[in-house]
C-alpha cells in the first residue's frame, strides 16, 4: 500500500562536504500530491537535501527512490523532478517562451504541441501576453512565475522549490504563497518546498519537516508541529515560545519557574528533568486578583498590530513573553494564569555535556582534541577510554578566541526565562552546550575554558 | 595668483585638460593628417587617385586580401585552441585556474619582437623551414592569450544555477553545453575576435621575421610606403584599413558592448 502512494522515499541518507557532516541519517517519504516543506535555519542542510533529491549532488550514503525507481546515483536530466531555483535561474539569452519551451524542445516534441503546452502554463501562472518578452525586462515576481512555468510545463512527478519567494518583498510573497497553494491544488502533483520562513511553511504545507544541524527534528502537520513540538529547538523555531527548565514531580504535575503547575502530560519518571513550553498567547494576563496562579511586573510592552507583546518578570525571577489584546502598562503588577493543557512538557535531549575521552596521565584527560587538566584522572591508568561530562553552567566563555583552551562559534541561542542555553560549535565539528546569564549573539567567535574541578570522568 | 590657481584646480572639469590635449595631439591630429595625405598628391592638391590606385593596383589589393585570410585563419585557430582551454580552466578549482591563466599570459610580459625572434631561433634549431606555416604559428602563439582570457572570464562568471537548470530540464552534458554555456559565452568569443582579428591584419614584424620577408602582409605594405616616402599612397591604404577595421567593430557592436559590460576586454 505504502509503495504505491509514496512518490519519493529517502532512506538513511547522509552527506558530508570534506569532513563536515551536513546530513545525518535522513529518512523521509513524500506521498503523491502532497505538499511537504523542509523548514530550518540557514546551514541546517535543507538545501543539500533538496539538491540530493534533484540530483545535483551525489549522495555519499543512503538511498533515494523517486516514482518507485532507485535514483540515488542517477544524473539530474534523467530524474522525473523539476526545480524552481532560488534566484530563478532563467536563461538570459532566451525569451519567456523559449525559456519555458526549453525542456519540451529537448524532448523533441512537435512544434504545435510545444506551443499549446507553453500557452497553457502561461495561463496557469497568469503571464499570457509575455511570450516574446526578454526575461531581464520582467519584475522579480514575473520572473518567479516564469521559473515555475518552466518547471511545471514538463509535468514532473514532483516539483522542487528552493526558497522560491526569498527574493520577493513581503506583500508579493504573501500573494505568491496563495498562488503556489492554488497551483498545487490544480496540478495535483507533489511539491517539495524548502524554506527558512516558519510562517510560510505553516501556511502552505500538508506536512512540515523541521531540520536542524543536518538532522530531522520533527515531521508533522502544521498544527502538530505548532502544538506538540518534539523538542525545545522546534518549539523555539516555530512561532514564539517561553521555554523553561522544569522537573516532573509526578504525572500531571510539573515544577518550573519556581512554581508548580498542573499539566496533562504523564509517563515521565518522577523528578525527571524536562523542558516546558508555554506559548505567549496561552498565558492569561489580568489585573492582580485571587484568580492569579502567579504574578509579575510588566517590563516592556510593544504594540504588534493585532496584539500587544509584553515581557513580564515574575516574583520568582523568571521572564515570560505574553501576547494579549489588552495592554498592561510597564511597571504594573499583573496576575498570570496558565491552563493545564496549554503547558507542553518535553523530554530533555541532554542533561549535561558528554564527550568520549582518553586519560593522558594522573592529572590530564584528552577530549575534543585537547588535553585538559583534571584531578579525577588520578583514578585511572593512562590511555583508558573514559566518558567525560561537564555541566552546562560550568563552561566559561571568553570574548577573545585566543583565551581559553578551545575556540568556538555560537550557533543557537535559547532563552530559558532566566538564563540562556547556547549551542557552541567547537572547531567546526563538535558541540558544547552552555548555560549562561551573559548575552551573546548568534555567530560570535569565542574562547572556551573549563575549570579542572568541573571535569568529571567515569569509565566508558 | 595662488587663489586663482587653486580655484582652477578645484574645478574637476579642468582635470581633463591634459587628456584632451593628449587626444588632440596623438589621435585627432594624426587622423586628420592621414585623411589629408590620403586625398592629396605630393604637391598638396586634392585628388582621389591614391584611393583609386588601391582598387586598380593588384598587388596592394592581393596583399590586403591575403592579410584578411591570414587574420581569419589565425582567429579561427585561436578560437579552436583557446575555447577548450578556457572551458577546461573555467571548470577547474579557482586557485589552480588563476595560476594557469597567469602562465598563459606570462609570455605577454616579454616584448613580442623578442618572443618572435626566439620563435625564429627555435624553428632554425629544429630545421623547420620558415614561411607560411611559421607565420600562422607565430600569429597564433602571439595572440592566443587574447582569445583565452575573455572567454575564460565569461565562462567562469556563468551562473552555475543556469547549468543546473538546464540539467534539471532534461539536458544531457552535450546539450547543456550547446544550449546554455556556448550561447552564454558568445560575448567572450566576440571580445576575443576583436582582440585577435584586428591587430593581426596590421601586424608586419611577425610576418617579416617568420617568413624572412617572403610573405608580405598589409601591414608590411603600409610600412614600406611610409618608409619609401610615398606618404600619400600609404595614408590612403591606412585609411582604408582603418575603415574596414572600424566596420568589423561596428558589426560586433552589440556583442562588444555586452562584453565590455562584463569587463571582458583586457
Amino acid at each position: 500500500m505504502q509503495q504505491t502512494t509514496d512518490i519519493i522515499t529517502v532512506e538513511h541518507l547522509s552527506h558530508s562536504f570534506g569532513d563536515k557532516a551536513v546530513l545525518q541519517d535522513i529518512n523521509l517519504s513524500i506521498k503523491k500530491g502532497e505538499f511537504v516543506t523542509i523548514l530550518g535555519p540557514s546551514g541546517c542542510g535543507k538545501t543539500t537535501l533538496m539538491r540530493l533529491i534533484g540530483g545535483f549532488l551525489k549522495a555519499k550514503e543512503g538511498k533515494i527512490t523517486i516514482a518507485r525507481q532507485e535514483m540515488t546515483q542517477v544524473p539530474p536530466h534523467l530524474r522525473p523532478v523539476n526545480t524552481v531555483f532560488q534566484r530563478y535561474a532563467l536563461f538570459p539569452h532566451l525569451n519567456v517562451f523559449e525559456n519555458i519551451a526549453f525542456g519540451l524542445k529537448l524532448k523533441k516534441l512537435p512544434k504545435e504541441v510545444i506551443q499549446k503546452k507553453v500557452k497553457k502554463v502561461l495561463k496557469i501562472v497568469t503571464m499570457m501576453d509575455y511570450e516574446k518578452r526578454d526575461v531581464d525586462s520582467l519584475s522579480g515576481g514575473q520572473q518567479q512565475r516564469v521559473a515555475i512555468a518552466r518547471a511545471i510545463v514538463n509535468e514532473p512527478e514532483v516539483l522542487l522549490l528552493d526558497e522560491p519567494l526569498a527574493a520577493l518583498d513581503l506583500k508579493m510573497r504573501k500573494d505568491m504563497q496563495m498562488e503556489i497553494k492554488a497551483m498545487h491544488k490544480k496540478l495535483g502533483i507533489s511539491f517539495l518546498y524548502v524554506t527558512h520562513d516558519q510562517e510560510e511553511a505553516l501556511t502552505l504545507s500538508d506536512r512540515i519537516v523541521v531540520m536542524s544541524d543536518g538532522k530531522i527534528q520533527q515531521i508533522g502537520s502544521p498544527t502538530e508541529i505548532y502544538n506538540e513540538p518534539a523538542n525545545s529547538f522546534v518549539a523555539d523555531f516555530i512561532g514564539e515560545s517561553n521555554i523553561l527548565n522544569g522537573v516532573m514531580l509526578e504525572d500531571e504535575l510539573v515544577e518550573c519557574a519556581g512554581l508548580q503547575f498542573e499539566c496533562v502530560d504523564k509517563g515521565f519518571e518522577s523528578n525527571e528533568q524536562v523542558d516546558v513550553v508555554i506559548r505567549p498567547e496561552d498565558i492569561y494576563i489580568f489585573d492582580m486578583s485571587d484568580a492569579a496562579q502567579f504574578s509579575g511586573v510588566v517590563t516592556s510592552s510593544i504594540f504588534k498590530g493585532v496584539h500587544y507583546e509584553m515581557m513580564v518578570t515574575t516574583h520568582e525571577g523568571y521572564e515570560f513573553m505574553i501576547q494579549d489584546y489588552h495592554c498592561f502598562d510597564v511597571g504594573k503588577t499583573v496576575g498570570l494564569k496558565v491552563k493545564p493543557f496549554d503547558i507542553h512538557v518535553m523530554k530533555k535531549e541532554r542533561l549535561c555535556n558528554t564527550f568520549d575521552g582518553t586519560i593522558v596521565d594522573k592529572s590530564h584527560v584528552k577530549f575534543l582534541d585537547n588535553v585538559f587538566e583534571c584531578p579525577e584522572s588520578a583514578n585511572f591508568t593512562a590511555n583508558t577510554e573514559v566518558k567525560v561530562s561537564v555541566a552546562f553552567d560550568e563552561v566559561t566563555l571568553f570574548d577573545s578566541e585566543d583565551e581559553g583552551e578551545l575556540k568556538g562559534v555560537i550557533r543557537l541561542i535559547l532563552y530559558k526565562g532566566n538564563h540562556y542555553h547556547l549551542t557552541v560549535v567547537v572547531e567546526g565539528t563538535d558541540h558544547i552546550f552552555v548555560d549562561t546569564n551573559d548575552i551573546w549573539d548568534d555567530g560570535d567567535r569565542i574562547g572556551i575554558s573549563i575549570a579542572p574541578k568541573c571535569i568529571h570522568v567515569e569509565p566508558a | 595668483m595662488q587663489n586663482k590657481m587653486l580655484s582652477f584646480l578645484g574645478r574637476r572639469r579642468n582635470w581633463t585638460i591634459p587628456y584632451a590635449l593628449f587626444l588632440a595631439f596623438f589621435v585627432l591630429v594624426p587622423m586628420t593628417l592621414i585623411v589629408y595625405y590620403a586625398f592629396t598628391n605630393p604637391e598638396g592638391k586634392f585628388t582621389i587617385a591614391n584611393i583609386q590606385k588601391f582598387w586598380i593596383h593588384p598587388e596592394a589589393m592581393n596583399t590586403f586580401i591575403y592579410s584578411v585570410v591570414v587574420a581569419l585563419i589565425t582567429t579561427a585557430l585561436c578560437i579552436l585552441i583557446g575555447y577548450p582551454a578556457a572551458y577546461i580552466l573555467s571548470k577547474m578549482e579557482a586557485r589552480k585556474a588563476k595560476l594557469i591563466v597567469i602562465l598563459f599570459i606570462l609570455p605577454m610580459w616579454i616584448n613580442f619582437l623578442i618572443r618572435t625572434l626566439a620563435t625564429v631561433a627555435l624553428f632554425d634549431f629544429f630545421r623547420i623551414p620558415l614561411g607560411e606555416g611559421a607565420l600562422i604559428f607565430g600569429m597564433v602563439y602571439n595572440f592566443l592569450p587574447f582569445m583565452i582570457y575573455p572567454i575564460y572570464n565569461i565562462l567562469q562568471k556563468t551562473d552555475p544555477n543556469l547549468i543546473e537548470a538546464a540539467q534539471d530540464l532534461g539536458a544531457n552534458p552535450v546539450q547543456v553545453f550547446l544550449k546554455t554555456e556556448l550561447p552564454l559565452s558568445i560575448p567572450g568569443i566576440i571580445s576575443g575576435i576583436l582582440m585577435v582579428f584586428m591587430p593581426v591584419i596590421s601586424t608586419f614584424a611577425i610576418a617579416e621575421l617568420l617568413t624572412i620577408n617572403n610573405i608580405k602582409l598589409f601591414g608590411t605594405t603600409l610600412q614600406e610606403n611610409i618608409y619609401n616616402g610615398t606618404w600619400n599612397y600609404g595614408a590612403a591604404l591606412s585609411l582604408i584599413m582603418l575603415l574596414l577595421i572600424g566596420l568589423t567593430a561596428l558589426m560586433n557592436r552589440d556583442g562588444n558592448s555586452k562584453a565590455a559590460e562584463e569587463g571582458n576586454l583586457i
